[in-house]
């Protein structure tokens, strides 16, 4: 059906759903490369305005990607939590998201509507929301996951060491892992994105890893991020495998695209669940996803690109993840332009993840083409950081020497917590005290006397 | 040892930014610094112009035969928000390109293309020219002219190889510059080009720069994947890199010792 706004004596007319989401999408390069983008500045606040009215139960009855011809689709309709959607069930967009902004919506009432709000819900609300309304709502949304340790406790962030080396060589990852650690860094994960995905590369790096969380009794958890099916053939060669990693999009297409589908993923989430490797917890996937991938893959299906983002996160929901994160400027300026549309898509992307009962961390970060630089991600850190956001990554200097981009830095990782009084996940907030790396009120030493500490490392650094 | 001698040892060991200290949760303004010249290099690299004069002068110092063309992409701005126009040439570039083809066409187009570096383009693109052709002329394979573009990327060797009758199209590109490497260039392969191929159906080199890989091992592999793909009959995810098989790398010595030309023309 088509919906329609008046603006004095002009009338705006949208064909379907799937337009209206796009033309009240805040503007963003992506959505222009794919013709989608409303064309003026009036059409968009019209098309906010028209979705706005809409019941939320629209969404469960007019698909934006044909139920028939897409998995994820079929996964968003057939697992949709109908009791939990009740509370809110009567409410139209533009009122959902007034009573996400009141006094209403607590913490627990967050968390039990979560499982009924589907990922074109949340984007479209996400679409009538500024900057300040996202991080209010996400601050709200607790989504608490657990492996070795716990993350996503309300006052708490997590980083992601990532030591990642152009050569996949050992040492040279080992180096910098030692320095993660001593600025306290890697309770998230320690992740290694490899160059090669050559199976005895992989298989040695993750028998070090293995080998330096467990001989520093490390309450944390390895991941080399390598596609899913190269993790399924390491667990079936007896590698020691803590987390299944693979990057998901929002379509089946797209997933295709990136050769896997639910099937391959549920084969990923029990093979990881066999080793029973965790301690605390069984949530073993860590997923990355980011907008821009589904039309990349020219899989996109004339969707928006941040509507196409939240159904990734539907994806992930599906399997019950430890981590999830959106590489939010990876991608490039012809998905997202500068720093204005990276911080915004960063903290929609947080948003929808978070309302929608999924482990959000974020990626913050671009690349030298954008037009963005380290002051853009001081800025979206501050914010994520307000809005309580489960992790972000921890890489030296902030320059990614494999994967060539910026995010952000162990040092990052210290101002936001000094600014914000943000800890550690609780068990390795323990281990960094109990090491000596950390003194009174979980502040860092002096990193020459954190290296002595870290002599394992070191040695395997040799 | 003493730790800032520990942090050194350990930072030999990677490129990447470690052991830079810290004042308060802040980096030294020193290291401030060196971070802000080396993105302010990065992104002077995306935009600097590709000089084809210069690469002109170089081909024709290899006895080359070359041409220069643009793609649709009419600026910097509008190659790096519109990516299809960057892989079609314009109007001229296209009558340029198709007045060159040779009778029979030939089995090997070599394009020289900007991309997101056209530092990378202009310290590079020589020298892997200059390796590649004693295997080239060694397998006998004809080459057509050089094709030099102007704001172009990858897929727009597909439609100057189609336009010059090639079997096979190598496009030499400037990659997304990284902090570290502003000036890193790509090889991408390409069998039967023609537009519309798509990723899959090429095997990529990368990482092609002076702290990388070195222009006579990128030479050696593309050679090796060039005579895979002429016996094949095809390039991408189904031709792996194998070349690695005959070339020994020591750790210690950092370069790999690279075996005798391939020799395909059998």
């Amino acid at each position: 059906m088509s919906y329609r706004h008046a603006v004095g004596t002009r009338a705006y007319v949208f064909e379907d759903l799937r337009t209206l989401l796009a033309k009240a999408t805040p503007i963003r390069s992506g959505d222009q490369l794919a013709g989608l983008a409303a064309e003026s500045a009036e059409e968009s606040v019209a098309a906010r305005m028209a979705l706005a009215d809409v019941p939320l139960a629209t969404f469960l009855h007019e698909m934006i990607v044909p139920y028939e011809e897409d998995e994820v689709t079929r996964l968003i309709m057939d697992t949709h939590d109908a009791p939990a959607f009740e509370p809110v069930a009567s409410l139209t967009v533009g009122s959902f998201r007034d009573w996400l902004l009141s006094d209403e919506a607590t913490s627990a009432r967050l968390a039990a509507i979560a499982p009924g709000v589907t990922p074109e819900m949340a984007a479209a609300v996400s679409k009538l929301m500024r900057n300040q309304d996202l991080i209010a709502v996400a601050r709200r949304c607790r989504v608490v996951t657990r492996f070795r340790n716990t993350i996503g406790l309300p006052g708490t962030m997590a980083v992601r060491l990532q030591p990642n080396h152009p050569a996949d060589d050992p040492r040279g990852i080992a180096a910098s892992i030692a320095d993660g650690l001593a600025y306290g860094c890697g309770d998230a994960v320690i992740g290694i994105n490899p160059v090669s995905d050559n199976m005895q590369v992989l298989a040695d790096l993750l028998k070090m890893l293995d080998e330096l969380i467990s001989r520093l009794a490390i309450p944390t958890q390895g991941c080399v991020l390598t596609h899913v099916t190269s993790s399924l053939e390491l667990i079936n060669r007896g590698v020691p495998v803590d987390l299944v990693f693979q990057s998901v999009a929002g379509t089946e297409a797209a997933n295709k695209s990136f050769g896997i589908d639910l099937a391959i993923l549920r084969e990923g989430l029990d093979a990881g669940r066999s080793l029973k490797r965790g301690t605390v917890g069984n949530n073993v996937m860590y997923f990355e996803t980011g907008q821009g991938s589904a039309l990349s893959a020219g899989a996109h299906h004339d969707v928006d690109q941040q509507t196409l983002e939240a159904r990734a996160y539907a994806v992930c929901r599906a399997f019950e993840p430890l981590l999830v994160n959106t590489v939010v400027g990876f991608i490039g300026p012809e998905y997202l332009y500068d720093g204005k549309q990276i911080v915004r898509a960063g903290l929609e992307d947080h948003f929808c993840g978070k309302l929608m009962g999924v482990p959000l961390g974020c990626d913050i970060c671009y690349t030298n083409h954008a037009e963005a630089d380290q002051d853009d991600m001081d800025t979206l850190l501050t914010l994520l950081g307000a809005a309580g956001v489960n992790y972000i990554m921890g890489i030296p200097g902030a320059d990614d020497v494999m994967l060539n981009y910026q995010s952000t830095s162990f040092h990052d990782q210290l101002y936001i917590r000094d600014v914000l009084g943000l800890k550690r996940a609780p068990e390795f907030e323990a281990w960094l005290a109990a090491q000596g790396i950390t003194g009174t009120g979980g502040r860092l030493i002096a990193p020459g006397q954190a290296l002595q500490l870290l002599g394992p490392l070191t040695e395997m650094a040799r | 040892m003493i730790p800032d001698e520990a942090w050194r040892r350990l930072s030999e060991l990677t490129p990447a930014r470690i052991a830079l200290g810290r004042t308060g949760s802040g980096l030294p303004t020193s290291e401030a610094m060196k971070f802000a010249l080396a993105h302010a290099q990065a992104r002077d690299a995306v935009h600097a112009p590709l000089d084809p004069a210069v690469l002109a002068t170089g081909l024709d110092d290899l006895g080359l035969a070359h041409l220069t063309v643009s793609s649709s992409a009419v600026s910097r701005h509008s190659y790096l928000l519109r990516p299809d126009l960057g892989r079609r040439l314009d109007a001229a570039g296209r009558n340029a390109v198709a007045a060159q083809r040779a009778t029979g066409g030939v089995d090997l187009a070599l394009v020289i293309a900007d991309g997101l570096s056209a530092r990378a383009a202009h310290t590079h693109a020589l020298p892997v020219t200059a390796a590649l052709l004693p295997y080239i002329r060694r397998n006998g394979w004809s080459l057509g002219p050089v094709t030099i573009v102007t704001q172009g990327r990858v897929a727009i060797g597909d439609e100057i190889g189609a336009l010059l009758g090639a079997r096979l199209v190598l496009v030499m590109i400037g990659e997304r510059p990284g902090l570290s490497s502003p000036d890193s260039l790509g090889l991408y392969l390409t069998f039967s080009p023609e537009p519309g191929r798509t990723d899959g159906e090429r095997n990529c080199l990368s990482n092609i720069h002076g702290a990388g890989m070195s222009a006579d091992e990128a030479a050696f592999k593309a050679v090796w994947l060039m005579g895979e793909a002429f016996s094949r009959r095809l390039t991408g995810v189904s031709l792996k890199d194998e070349s690695g098989a005959y070339i020994s790398v020591t750790r210690d010595a950092g370069r790999p010792i690279l075996p005798p030309p391939p020799d395909h023309s059998g």
